[in-house]
C-alpha cells in the first residue's frame, strides 16, 4: 500500500472520482493540514464511525458551512500564533459549495482568510440521489431534472462559481479535473503556498450519477476537458495565467459513454447547444491550440 | 470594582476578563452593543483575540465551533431569528461536545416581528444539549458567563453553555455591577485545555457518521452529562463565592419560600419584579414566595421538588408558549411532582410578558390573588380581547 | 460520560474493501511496464504499489476492480480478467 493520508477502505463507489481527488488533494498539501468537510458522498464515505479514512485532523462542519468552520478554525491557528506552519482545507461537493454553501463561502472569501476551499463537482447532489445542483450543466438527466416526453432535463447552464470565487478579489482560483492528477496536485501545492483565500473547483466524474462505466473514470474526466466543455484555468489576483489548451474533440464523443446524456443522443438540437456552449469556452478562455503556437507546458 | 454599566457593557467586560482567543460576531437587536462593546476591546489592544465579522448567524455559531473544536476558547452572541438560524449548527456543537460559550438576548420571535423581551426563543433550544443559564440581574449575568467558562470546559461536562439574559432588560438596562479583576478571574478560571482537538501532531476525525449501531449511545452520554453537570455546578458555585464572595445557588433561588402558602415559579429579570412584589405582600402579613429558576437546563428536577413539596399553591411563571400545548416551564414543573408522594395542592400555569410587553407589580398581585382560586391551565394574564377578532380584518 | 465521537486516524484499512469486487479483478502482466506511475497515481483505493519497471501490484484486500488501472496503462500491461483465474 502506497503511503497515503487517505487511507484505503473507504466505502465510496469503485471508480469513484472524488474519492481519487481528496486522495490527490490532500497528499499533495501533506500532513501539516487541517481539513474542513461539507456533508456529502465524500464525508458520508470516509468518516463512518468507527473508522476514518483520513490521516490529517479532520472535522465536520454540516452541509454549507465549511467554509464559516475553516475561518474558525484559521482564526484558531493564527490565534495560536501557527498560521504559516498549518495549512487549511474546507471542502465540499458542488451542491454544497454553489447552493446551500454559497453563503458562507462569500463570506470566507470576502474576510481573507488564509484557506483553500476545494469543490468537488460532480454536478449533481449525488450523495441523495442525484438531484440537480447549480452546477448540473446544460440538458442533464437528474432525478430533479429528469427527461422526459416533455424536457431534455436540466434547463440552465452551470453557475459561474469559479468566476464567482475570482470576483471576491482572491489571490487564486484554478478548474482541476480528476483526469488530469499531476495537474491538480501541482494547482494545490501552488494555491497552499500563497497567503489568503483559494478557490479550486475539481471535476470529478461519478460512475453511479453520470452512468458510466467504472473504468472511465479518468477517460470521461479527460473528455470533459478536451471538447472544451469543462476548462481548466488558473486565475492570479482576478487574471487568467494559464489555461490548458486542447485540440477540441466534439461533444458527442463524451456525452455518448454517460447515460445521464443519453436522451440527447437522437436530437441533434440540442447536441448542438451543448457544443454551442463548449466553443463558447473555447473562444473565452483561449482553449484552442493554434498550428504555430505552444501547448501551454502547465501540464 | 463597583461599576454603573450597561448590561452589554458588563457583559463584554467579562467575556474580555475571560480571555477568548476567537469571537465571532454578527447584529441582532438588542445584542449589538455586547459585539460592538468587544470590537472596541480589541480594536484598543485590550484583548488579543481575533475579531472575526461573519455574514450570518448561522455562520457565527460554525466559526466558533471551529475555533474551539481547535482548542481555542471562544465567544458569541445572538438572539431570536439569529438563534434559530443557527439552529443546526448549535445542536451540532453539542452533539460534538464542544464548549462554546454563548450570549443569547431573550427576545420575541417572528411571526409577528418584534424585537422586545420574552423568552420564546431561547426556550425552544432547550432540546438542543446546550446548558442553559437565566439571569436575573446584570450582576447575575456576569458572574454567569464565569461560571458557564469554567463549567462547559471542564474535562468530565465538555458542553456548549448559553446564558440568556432578557434583551433590553438587561443588554440595555444599567446597574451598580461588581466588575472582578482580571487576577480573580485567572484564580477562577483555568485556561481552556481540550482533551480532544484538531491537532496536526494528533489527527482525529472529529464528526463522523454515525449509524444505528453507535448513535444511541452518544445521545445518552449527552443526557447523562447534564445529570453530572447538576452535581458539578454546586461544587463550582463554592469555588465562586471562594474567589468573589457572592453567593449564588445557581441552579434555583428560594425567595421567601420556607413558610409560603403560595409560591411563583419564574426565569429572567421578572424575578426582580416579583421579590418586591412578596416583601410588599409579607410586610402586609401574607404568606408568599418566588422560586427562581437559574439552570433550565439541566433541569434540577431534584432540587424544585424539595423547595416546593410542601407549598399548597404554586404559579408557575412561562414568558414562552409550546403552541399547541402546555405552557412549558409550567408543564415541566409539573412533570416534577408526578408520582410523587408530596406536591403541592395546585399548580397554575401563567402566560405573560410576551414580546416585550411589562409585567407590572400589578399582573404580580393578580396572579398571587388567583392562586387563590381554582387551578388554572395556561391563562394570559395580561391579554387585551379587544384585538381579537374572527377574522384577519 | 461519552459515547462514540472521534476516530483514530487511518482506521478505514480496518474495513477491507476487497469482497467489493463483482467478478473482475486486474491482472499485472509485467511484462511491457514502463514505470509510468499512471496506475498507481489513478487508483481510488490507493491500493496499487510499485516502484521501478514491472514491480507494480494490486493489493486484493481493498481493490474493489473498477478497472481504471488497466484503462489508462499506456502499455496495455494491465488486463481485466475473471476473479479466480491465474
Amino acid at each position: 500500500m502506497s503511503k497515503t493520508l487517505f487511507n484505503s477502505g473507504h466505502t465510496a463507489c469503485a471508480g469513484c472520482g472524488q474519492s481519487l481527488a481528496a486522495r490527490l488533494v490532500i497528499d499533495a498539501a501533506g500532513p501539516n493540514t487541517i481539513v474542513v468537510n461539507n456533508t456529502g458522498c465524500l464525508e458520508v464515505f470516509s468518516t463512518k464511525y468507527p473508522e476514518t479514512s483520513w490521516g490529517v485532523p479532520w472535522i465536520h462542519s454540516l452541509f454549507e458551512n465549511a467554509a464559516a468552520v475553516a475561518s474558525g478554525v484559521e482564526s484558531a491557528v493564527k490565534y495560536l500564533g501557527k498560521g504559516d506552519q498549518i495549512n487549511i482545507i474546507a471542502q465540499g461537493g458542488d451542491g454544497g459549495t454553489a447552493d446551500i454553501g454559497l453563503q458562507a463561502l462569500s463570506g470566507m472569501l470576502e474576510r481573507g482568510h488564509n484557506i483553500l476551499y476545494v469543490c468537488y463537482d460532480n454536478e449533481a447532489y449525488m450523495n441523495t440521489g442525484v438531484q440537480r445542483s447549480g452546477l448540473t450543466p446544460f440538458d442533464t438527466n437528474t432525478t430533479t431534472s429528469p427527461a422526459g416526453s416533455a424536457s431534455f432535463g436540466n434547463l440552465r447552464p452551470k453557475k459561474p462559481m469559479p468566476e464567482i470565487a475570482n470576483a471576491h478579489g482572491i489571490p487564486y482560483v484554478a478548474t482541476a479535473s480528476a483526469g488530469f492528477a499531476q495537474d491538480l496536485q501541482r494547482k494545490v501545492k501552488k494555491a497552499l503556498s500563497l497567503k489568503g483565500p483559494k478557490y479550486i473547483q475539481v471535476h470529478v466524474p461519478c460512475p453511479l450519477g453520470w452512468r458510466h462505466e467504472t473504468n472511465l473514470t479518468i477517460q470521461v474526466a479527460k473528455l470533459a476537458v478536451e471538447t472544451g466543455l469543462y476548462p481548466l484555468v488558473e486565475y492570479e489576483n482576478g487574471i487568467i495565467s494559464a489555461r490548458r489548451q486542447i485540440t477540441p474533440k466534439p461533444v458527442e464523443e463524451y456525452l455518448k459513454v454517460q447515460g445521464r446524456f443519453k436522451h440527447l443522443l437522437k436530437n441533434p438540437e440540442e447536441i448542438k447547444k451543448i457544443q454551442e456552449i463548449a466553443d463558447n469556452n473555447i473562444k473565452k478562455y483561449g482553449l484552442k491550440v493554434e498550428p504555430q503556437q505552444q501547448v501551454n507546458p502547465s501540464a | 470594582m463597583k461599576e454603573f454599566l450597561e448590561g452589554s457593557k458588563a457583559i463584554a467586560e467579562i467575556v474580555k476578563l475571560c480571555k477568548p482567543g476567537v469571537i465571532s460576531a454578527y447584529p441582532i437587536t438588542p445584542q449589538t452593543h455586547i459585539v460592538e462593546g468587544l470590537a472596541q476591546i480589541v480594536a484598543d489592544g485590550k484583548l488579543n483575540a481575533q475579531f472575526v465579522n461573519v455574514e450570518s448567524e448561522h455562520s457565527a455559531a460554525s466559526t466558533v465551533l471551529g475555533s474551539v473544536a481547535c482548542g481555542v476558547r471562544s465567544y458569541t452572541a445572538t438572539s431570536s431569528q439569529g438563534l434559530f438560524y443557527m439552529a443546526e449548527v448549535l445542536y451540532n456543537i453539542a452533539g460534538m461536545r464542544l464548549p462554546v460559550i454563548m450570549t443569547t438576548a431573550a427576545r420575541a420571535i417572528s411571526a409577528p416581528i418584534n424585537i422586545w423581551n420574552d423568552h420564546q426563543d431561547v426556550v425552544s433550544l432547550r432540546d438542543s444539549g446546550w446548558i442553559q443559564f437565566h439571569a436575573e440581574d446584570i450582576q447575575e449575568a456576569v458572574d454567569l458567563h464565569l461560571i458557564a467558562y469554567r463549567l462547559g470546559e471542564d474535562k468530565s461536562i465538555m458542553l456548549p453553555v448559553m446564558v440568556c439574559i432578557d434583551g433590553f432588560v438587561l443588554t440595555h438596562g444599567v446597574e451598580n455591577v461588581n466588575m472582578p479583576s482580571q487576577e480573580e478571574v485567572d484564580k477562577f478560571l483555568p485556561p481552556y485545555n481540550a482533551p480532544y482537538k484538531l491537532d496536526v501532531t494528533n489527527p482525529m476525525t472529529l464528526g463522523p457518521l454515525v449509524d444505528p449501531d453507535f448513535y444511541t449511545e452518544t445521545r445518552f452520554a449527552l443526557n447523562e452529562t447534564h445529570r453530572e453537570a447538576l452535581e458539578l455546578i454546586p461544587k463550582i458555585i463554592l469555588e465562586f463565592f471562594k474567589v468573589f464572595g457572592r453567593n449564588y445557588n445557581g441552579l434555583i433561588e428560594g425567595y421567601q419560600i420556607k413558610d409560603a402558602e403560595r409560591v411563583i415559579v419564574a426565569m429572567g429579570s421578572v424575578c426582580g419584579t416579583i421579590k418586591e412584589v412578596v416583601d410588599e405582600l409579607r410586610k402586609k402579613g401574607k404568606k408568599v414566595g418566588l422560586l427562581k429558576i437559574t439552570s433550565l437546563r439541566p433541569f434540577p428536577v431534584a432540587h424544585i421538588y424539595e423547595a416546593l413539596k410542601n407549598i399548597p399553591k404554586v404559579a408557575v411563571i412561562d414568558r414562552a408558549l409550546s403552541l399547541g400545548s402546555f405552557a412549558p416551564l409550567a408543564g415541566e414543573i409539573r412533570a416534577v411532582f408526578f408520582g410523587k408522594p408530596k406536591k403541592p395542592k395546585i399548580i397554575s400555569s401563567f402566560i405573560v410578558g410576551l414580546g416585550g410587553r411589562d409585567i407590572t407589580k400589578e399582573s404580580i398581585k393578580e396572579i398571587f390573588r388567583l392562586l387563590t382560586g381554582k387551578e388554572k391551565q395556561g391563562e394570559f394574564i395580561d391579554l387585551k380581547p379587544e384585538l381579537l377578532r374572527e377574522s384577519y380584518e | 460520560m461519552f459515547g462514540p465521537l472521534v476516530c483514530k486516524p487511518g482506521s478505514s484499512r480496518n474495513n477491507k474493501t476487497g469482497p467489493w469486487r463483482t467478478g473482475l479483478r486486474p491482472k499485472f502482466l509485467k511484462k511491457d511496464c514502463i514505470a509510468c506511475n499512471m496506475c498507481l497515481i489513478v487508483c481510488p483505493e490507493t491500493c496499487i504499489t510499485g516502484q521501478g519497471k514491472n514491480t507494480y501490484d494490486f493489493d486484493p484486500d481493498f481493490c474493489k476492480g473498477c478497472g481504471n488501472c488497466a484503462a489508462v496503462c499506456p502499455k496495455k500491461d494491465i488486463e481485466m480478467v475473471k476473479e479466480g483465474d491465474a
